[in-house]
């Protein structure tokens, strides 16, 4: 194996980690303001790529133009999941609200079990086949297509929660929700935005994921995992983190599926979790609670 | 009244320090507590009572200093470990078993001993928490108590391990004056009865004049006055530090 | 306790014991495999009870000491013909290493709640794809009990027919609720639950909260690889797709959680409710042939014991009908 063949492996991997980053983003901001651990984070995932599939199958719209669709889709699920369902556990014991959103999770991957059945599915698009060179290294078209709108998406949810009045409100209620009641703000109805904008960085991701990957129900839990794996170790709740996290994880996937047998690839992403959990459990840009 | 076993205090605090980062939070403090004495822990915001409440405790290890309780070294011990050397604590911010009743609340505490016989344990729960007129809600779950009852099952768990010391955490704090008095009353009567030694830190200034023999005044981490209630009310560097505290 | 007998709980449960013993008589094979069904999963959410009722520690990883306790005693009787009482004394000595080290781990670096069942899951899905890959065991293509002399029972060797695997389950849950029961009645499940309610209150009474909750991941581990045994006696195939899975973390406490997770009744009345409805489903789902619907069902009904009774059916029951007793 020479230089080369591994400066590509590695911007392959680098180019899958925004992906990742954007799905852990999603991860990361519920947490972040609601302290909420969504279990089902996974399977808003393989719902955001079922969507894709379907609006390229049916409708003939590629991924990145059906980005806004599935992307405001997940965003009005997230926004009325939270209103009506996870804003009545906010308060109550840590593991109860866990299993909550474990029963959605369930509900969820069998729902999808039963539409769409246990096999593979994935989509072909011309731009599948080409790719980019410069000088030696070679780049798939779609890798570097999703990458950049995942760096897109992620620039703009920075913008937004920098720049805009409801942002810096979610921020308030995320540093201090009895404050943010006590000077008026609707607190409820931000932490419904706040699960929406979630799930549609899932969504986002969810639809790029699918130019690099096949879909089938059973996914959502290793997503669910991968997803914790890259917040715990960029740092539950913190933007930056969620990025690093994800290309750290595109990489060592990446290199661990050249290095040794693919199959053994998860066996290296769990083992990594139990040692982020053990040493890092602040993450590397995460802070203290 | 002061127990038998020599003159030697039941604790001794001895040039105890502590640092965050740099900074300094209790700086060498020195004091005793005598054998069936109350003592009180006074100070305004900030001057290091529950630092050194903590250190006592063992929630914090003091970065320097010694603590001797009873002859024995404890400096440094984890929480669980003073306990077992006979130093009983409460919570300022009360911490029932929420899901388990008054009874077995107090039950955990007194399991310490006889082998860790339940039955006995339940009787010697239910001999404590009449002392602490808490007999009637035995049976009730922890969680349905009201805050004065929170707050006097605290006592009563700290007590069921058998303390030599009970470390008392702001336990009027919150209360109504009756509620205090009563509290009051009770303490009174646990220390002429049994003899049992208190360290408190109180914020309830007519609590700490009514039960202390000794008062100890901690200001910005440093120990600047101590005698009987009234020595220390008349004491120029406290009137000083507790008037100069509210022009701020 | 001197009053035993005096307790309705106490006549509940030995009736019900009593209907338990004959029902062979009466059962035809269909119910006798859902009874089976039932007291497996009765017995499995006992164990994660005690991790999780009683002591408070959440672990979403139990699949992992079921495929212990399965593969130590199915490995051993297929390649040395070994007897499964001393395959289940290997299979619980490695789950119950396997819990020592998850638990001091998780403890020492003080991975807590949530986190730590996050550090469970992940145990449990390293160790299903190391089986994946050991061909000792058989690796993914599964590894097969020999089943023969179907006829007679032969309880030494754990082969013969459905009623012996009953009557050994019916012992097993017995035996578990029994055991459970004295647990929570002796200092260390007052203990547990001190540390289950308030860690560091538990902590300023002077109990060694490390070395309890270890307790309480070897005995949880421990027993619940019994379970895997029996389940690897009893289906005579172990694949680790399966026998690993999250899937069989989530359904293993699913029961307890129904029926009322830290009660002693909780765990039975969960399986008897989930069993239930899962064959219900079942049955309905192929009849109109569609797949996964008994998975969603599990779904709405953990969502709805969520929302409607969040401490479980048994501490609701228990109230409504004036049973009462004292301890849970």
């Amino acid at each position: 194996m020479d230089a080369t063949f591994f400066l590509n492996v590695t911007s392959g991997g680098l180019l899958t980690g925004l992906v990742y980053g954007l799905m852990a983003l999603g991860l990361s901001v519920i947490f972040g303001v609601m302290r909420v651990v969504n279990f089902a984070h996974g399977d808003m995932m393989v719902v955001a790529m079922y969507a894709a599939f379907l609006l390229f199958t049916k409708l003939g719209i590629e991924p990145v133009p059906a980005l806004p669709l599935v992307a405001g889709g997940l965003f009005v699920f997230g926004y009325l999941l939270q209103r009506f369902l996870i804003n009545r556990f906010l308060g109550v014991t840590e593991h109860i609200q866990f299993l909550l959103l474990l029963s959605i999770a369930m509900i969820i991957t069998n729902g999808l079990l039963m539409v769409f059945g246990p096999d593979a599915r994935n989509i072909q698009l011309d731009a599948s086949f080409e790719s980019y060179s410069i000088g030696p290294l070679v780049l798939d078209k779609v890798r570097v297509i999703a990458a950049i709108t995942a760096g897109g998406v992620a620039a703009l949810l920075w913008a937004f929660f920098r720049y805009t009045t409801t942002g810096t409100a979610i921020r308030a209620c995320a540093d201090n929700p009895v404050g943010a009641r006590v000077v008026g703000l609707d607190v409820e109805k931000l932490y419904a935005v706040t699960f929406g904008i979630g799930a549609a960085c899932v969504g986002a991701a969810g639809c790029l994921l699918l130019l690099l990957m096949d879909v089938h129900p059973h996914l959502s839990s290793d997503y669910t995992l991968l997803g914790f794996i890259i917040v715990i170790l960029g740092g539950l709740g913190s933007l930056g983190g969620a990025l690093l996290g994800g290309i750290l994880v595109g990489l060592s996937e990446a290199l661990s599926g050249v290095l040794i047998a693919p199959s053994l690839k998860s066996m290296f992403s769990f083992g990594l979790l139990i040692l982020v959990l053990l040493l890092r459990p602040h993450g590397i840009l995460g802070k203290k609670p | 009244m002061t127990a038998a076993k020599g003159n030697s205090p039941l604790l001794s605090v001895e040039n105890v320090g502590k640092s965050f980062r740099g900074l300094r939070a209790v700086n060498a403090v020195t004091f005793q507590v005598p054998r069936g004495d109350i003592v009180a822990l006074i100070g305004p915001n900030g001057a290091g009572k529950t630092t050194t409440f903590n250190l006592i405790a063992g929630a914090l290890p003091p970065s320097e200093g010694r603590i001797v309780l009873d002859g024995a070294d404890i400096t440094g011990l984890d929480q669980a470990r003073i306990c077992r050397a006979g130093i009983g604590r409460t919570f300022q911010i009360v911490k029932p078993f929420a899901g388990l009743t008054v009874e077995e609340n107090v039950m955990v505490g007194a399991l310490r001993h006889d082998g860790g016989d339940v039955e006995k344990a339940r009787v010697e729960a239910n001999k404590i928490l009449r002392l602490l007129e808490l007999g009637d809600k035995a049976s009730h779950p922890a969680q349905s108590l009201t805050l004065p009852d929170r707050k006097r099952l605290e006592v009563a768990r700290a007590l069921a391990t058998r303390p030599k010391l009970l470390l008392l955490d702001e336990v009027m704090a919150g209360l109504r004056p009756v509620e205090c008095d009563r509290m009051v009353a009770i303490l009174t009567g646990l220390n002429k009865e049994t003899g049992l030694t208190i360290l408190l830190i109180e914020h309830v200034m007519r609590a700490v004049m009514a039960l202390s023999d000794h008062v100890v005044v901690l200001h910005h981490g440093e120990k600047i006055a101590e005698g009987t209630p009234a020595e220390v009310t008349s004491h120029p560097k406290v009137l000083e530090c507790y008037l100069g505290e509210e022009h701020e | 306790m001197s009053a035993l007998l005096s307790d309705r709980r106490a006549v509940l449960l030995l009736g019900l014991l009593a209907v338990l013993v004959v029902a062979p008589l009466g059962a035809g094979d269909y119910l006798l495999s859902i009874l089976i069904t039932i007291l497996l999963q009765a017995y499995l959410g006992m164990a994660w009870n005690v991790m999780m009722g009683f002591a408070g520690q959440f672990s979403l990883g139990h699949a992992l000491y079921v495929g212990l306790g399965a593969y130590a005693g199915g490995a051993l009787f297929v390649h040395f013909g070994t007897p499964p009482l001393i395959g289940a004394m290997a299979g619980m000595l490695v789950s119950a290493v396997a819990g020592t080290i998850i638990g001091a781990l998780g403890f020492r670096f003080k991975v807590m709640g949530v986190y730590f069942a996050l550090l469970t899951i992940a145990f449990a899905e390293f160790v299903r794809v190391l089986f994946d890959h050991w061909g000792w065991v058989g690796a993914s293509s599964g590894l097969f009990l020999p089943v023969s002399n179907r006829a007679t029972d032969d309880i030494w060797m754990l082969r013969g027919s459905a009623t012996m695997f009953y009557y050994v389950i019916l012992g097993m849950a017995a035996l578990g609720f029994a055991f459970s029961r004295s647990l929570l009645r002796r200092r260390i499940g007052y203990y547990w639950q001190a540390i289950r309610e308030d860690q560091e209150a538990a902590d300023a009474l002077g109990i060694d909260v490390f070395r309890l909750k270890m307790i309480a991941v070897v005995i949880s581990a421990s027993m619940t690889s019994l379970g895997g045994l029996f389940i690897a006696f009893y289906n005579n195939n172990l694949y680790p797709e399966s026998i690993f899975s999250m899937h069989r973390s989530i359904e293993l406490m699913l029961g307890t959680i129904i029926g009322g997770i830290g009660t002693l009744f909780g765990p039975i009345l969960g399986a008897v409710v989930l069993t239930a409805l899962g064959e219900i489903l079942t049955i309905a789902g192929n009849a109109i042939g569609i797949d996964g619907i008994k998975q969603i069902a599990y779904g709405v009904c953990l969502m709805a014991i969520l929302i409607l009774k969040p401490g479980g059916l048994w501490p609701w029951l228990r109230q409504r009908f004036g049973l009462e007793g004292g301890a849970r």
